[in-house]
């Protein structure tokens, strides 16, 4: 048997908020009989404030399936819907003060649920991320992008951790490689985005002059931390930087989309590049894609970029932004026109 | 509130006449059983009797058919991979889906790895082997089959001797793991075609760490572990003097209580089944009515997960299991049931009840008067029961 916090065996046993809710105006169910556990969160939210005045769940599943449950609704009541959102499956285990990491998964099921009902009040269709990319757990249904998901969002490295979150690699194994191939790959992917967040730093700290600002909070967790190569470059020192803070290019863009062809790849590029030459244009310069060749993007610079001294300076701008677009290390290297 | 153990199946309490015929062997009868002198001489004479106690237990035609080994899982993979040695010109397994991981995952294993060709053969909704299947599987190229005596799940005894008979008409090895079966079931292995035969001393009230290998007098056989002469070269290694005896007593006293756990051991599970298939509607009992351990109980319990169950009765003083004790660890419904193809609602809802000679009939009341409540308390928690309730036709009893 598992080792459970009291808090777990108190949630388990006097279950609080269980039953059905009658005038819910937010329902959210996940799970299903042939996982072995599911729940349907209920919730009655005020239309106006957007309150949770109420929430009731019906589980079943296991002993932390039921008090993940019961943790679920205490944290949401009262909160409002912006609030309710911003909980994580690491918040419900926090509450429960901690579960086994083979229990994990019920966590995640109650955020699931909490998304779900959200999505259900605001009258949008929630879509598991169970649909996501490739099948890679056929005992447990979980893919690609649950997986991807867990690994970022948790800061996973090893295969155990996967399994503890997802549920995938917990039946047969024969998952396993697989699961191991996406932890390499969105490792490679965070340590990219880890050298775009130094560049952030150091390009925003050099727009108000000061010195190299130390990482956001939170925006650095452990598993970045520790993730972040030994290659990666030292934070640059502060320089004038032509796009400046206020240019939208290099604001944090969207999350990097993972898993795309080639030609998307390419277009998505092209797309960034395009986006930019609006405001070099601005500045009386220009500066045009020549080629890709696996991560080195070719650009040639054009009218005042040329030999300007901020051309490198350009260049990196460019650069980051590509990395922060695709997720993937990308090296800008400027050439003549006549190059390719 | 005296606590109940109803787990018999992971493990049994030490016999306390076992334990007091171990501690000698601790302290004064300390010698090595191999040793030349005196010391050695007692000790060796007291392993000897210890065989006996086994060969009795199993019917066996020669004591020294019995290997001592450190457990059932190293006399299982000890079979297997002895058998895949002997007879080299054969390279295929064939086994059943529901055996103990001890023998399922070598053999996956084996497959993965290229080293043998494995048969997984299926079973029907009582957990009995696809005799038809099974027939199907036997060749000339099959170099051992191994097939459970009884299920540790559910109880379902499979008939060995007939199977082993067929193997032999095939000239392959039979292997059958009675870990489970061995002190509950009376076996008589001296006139069987079973060449092989795994058990494990703390399923019968024995000490942990110490089981035994039956191989038939004139059956090919490869040490799994090489070292010292000890167990006539078939297993190297200083014997575990003070648990083999334990084991050998432990032997000695389940043939004598095998009568009782025909008898008393099994009325208690039969009233406990009998009960809670009375008081809690959507259930269903795993396993053959006719050929099962008379000590096991499997019971699932639809729309509700079976650790909420055992977590409410742990809290009540009752310990039981799910399914067995060896995969609880994992999140995956047991792979007996999923072979058995029981129905979707009840996967995850099965509740293992072991009984042995310990129990008593105050034990079965407390069971019965707590599980129905828990039940309900659990299946009103459920999405499920709402809808559950008018589909009852689903579900009926596999037997009740
Ligand atoms: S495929 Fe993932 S555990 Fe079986």
């Amino acid at each position: 048997m598992w080792e459970y916090s009291d808090k777990v065996k108190e949630h388990f046993f006097n279950p609080k908020n269980a039953g059905v809710l009658v005038d819910a105006n937010a329902v959210g169910e996940v799970g299903a009989l042939s996982c072995g556990d599911a729940l349907k969160l209920m919730l009655h939210i005020d239309p106006v404030t957007e309150i949770v005045l109420e929430a009731k769940f019906q589980t079943y599943g296991c002993g932390s399936a039921i008090a993940s449950s019961s943790a679920l609704t205490e944290l949401v009541i009262g909160k409002t819907l912006a609030q309710a959102r911003a909980i994580t499956n690491r918040d419900i285990a926090e509450y429960l003060g901690g579960l086994p990491p083979e229990k994990m998964h019920c966590a995640v099921m109650g955020h699931e649920a909490l998304q779900s009902a959200i999505a259900d009040f605001r009258g949008e269709v929630w879509r598991p991320l169970h649909e996501e990319g490739a099948l890679v757990c056929k005992c447990h249904g979980v893919d690609a992008g649950v997986i991807e998901r867990a690994i970022r969002e948790n800061g996973l490295s090893t295969v155990d951790q996967v399994s503890a979150f997802t549920q995938a690699g917990t039946g047969c194994t024969t998952c396993y490689e697989q699961i191991e191939d996406i932890l390499a790959r969105v490792a490679s992917e965070v340590a990219a985005a880890q050298i775009v967040e130094i560049s952030e730093e150091v390009v925003s700290s050099a727009a108000t002059t000061q010195a190299p600002a130390a990482p956001r909070a939170g925006a650095v967790n452990l598993f970045t931390a520790a993730m972040r190569p030994a290659s990666a470059p030292a934070p640059r020192p502060p320089a004038p930087v032509r796009p400046a803070a206020e240019t939208s290019p290099l604001s944090p863009a969207s999350p990097p989309s993972a898993g795309m062809t080639n030609l998307k790849r390419i277009r998505l590029i092209e797309e960034t590049i395009e986006d930019l030459r609006v405001y070099l244009r601005k500045d009386g310069g220009d500066c045009e894609l020549i080629d890709v060749d696996g991560s080195n993007v070719l650009v040639s610079l054009t009218g005042a970029c040329v030999g300007c001294q901020m051309a490198s300076v350009t260049v990196s701008g460019i650069q980051e932004r590509l990395i922060t677009k695709l997720g993937v290390p990308i090296r800008v290297i400027p050439v003549g026109r006549n190059a390719h | 509130m005296k606590a109940i153990y109803l787990d018999n199946n992971a493990t049994t309490r030490v016999d306390p006449a076992v334990v007091d015929v171990m501690l000698p062997y601790f302290t004064e009868h300390f010698g090595n059983a191999s040793s030349a002198h005196s010391f050695g001489a007692e000790v060796g004479t007291a392993v000897k009797t210890a065989r006996q106690q086994l060969q009795q237990l199993l019917g066996a035609a020669h004591d020294h058919e019995i290997i001592y080994t450190s457990g059932g899982t190293e006399s299982d993979n000890a079979a297997i991979l002895s058998a895949l040695e002997a007879l080299p010109d054969r390279n295929e397994i064939v086994t059943s889906k529901v055996e103990h991981p001890a023998i399922l995952s070598l053999c996956e294993h084996l497959e993965k790895t290229g080293r043998a060709k494995v048969h997984f053969i299926g079973v029907d909704k009582v957990g009995q082997l696809d005799i038809d299947a099974y027939r199907a599987a036997l060749s000339d190229r099959v170099a051992v089959v191994s097939l459970m005596w009884a299920n540790n799940e559910t109880g379902t005894i499979f008939p060995v001797e007939g199977l082993a008979e067929l193997a032999k008409e095939h000239g392959a090895l039979f292997h059958t793991d009675a870990v489970q079966a061995a002190g509950k079931t009376p076996i008589s292995l001296k006139d069987s075609a079973i060449d092989m035969l795994s058990l494990s001393g703390h399923k019968l009230h024995g000490p942990k760490g110490i089981g035994a290998l039956y191989v038939k007098k004139g059956a090919r056989f490869k040490p799994l572990i090489r070292g010292g002469h000890q167990e006539r070269a078939r297993r190297g290694g200083t014997e575990n003097v003070p648990a083999i005896i334990g084991l050998g007593k432990a032997a000695e006293l389940a043939l004598q209580h095998m009568a009782e756990e025909q008898g008393r051991v099994r009325e208690l599970r039969d009233r406990l089944e009998k009960a809670v298939l009375q008081r809690v509607p959507n259930c269903i009992v795993n396993g053959d009515r006719h050929d099962r351990l008379p000590n096991t109980s499997n019971i699932a319990f639809e729309y509700v997960e079976s650790e909420a169950i055992l977590l409410h009765l742990n809290r009540g003083g009752v310990a039981a299991s799910s399914g067995s004790a060896c995969t609880s660890g994992s999140m995956e419904p047991s792979h007996v049931l999923k072979a058995m193809e029981i129905p979707e609602a009840a996967l995850h809802g099965a509740v293992r009840f072991s009984f042995s000679r310990d129990n008593a009939s105050e034990d079965v009341d407390r069971v019965i008067e707590a599980l129905p409540g828990i039940v309900e308390k659990l299946r009103e928690m459920s999405p499920f029961w709402a809808e559950a309730d008018k589909k009852t036709s689903d579900s009926k009893p596999v037997f009740a």
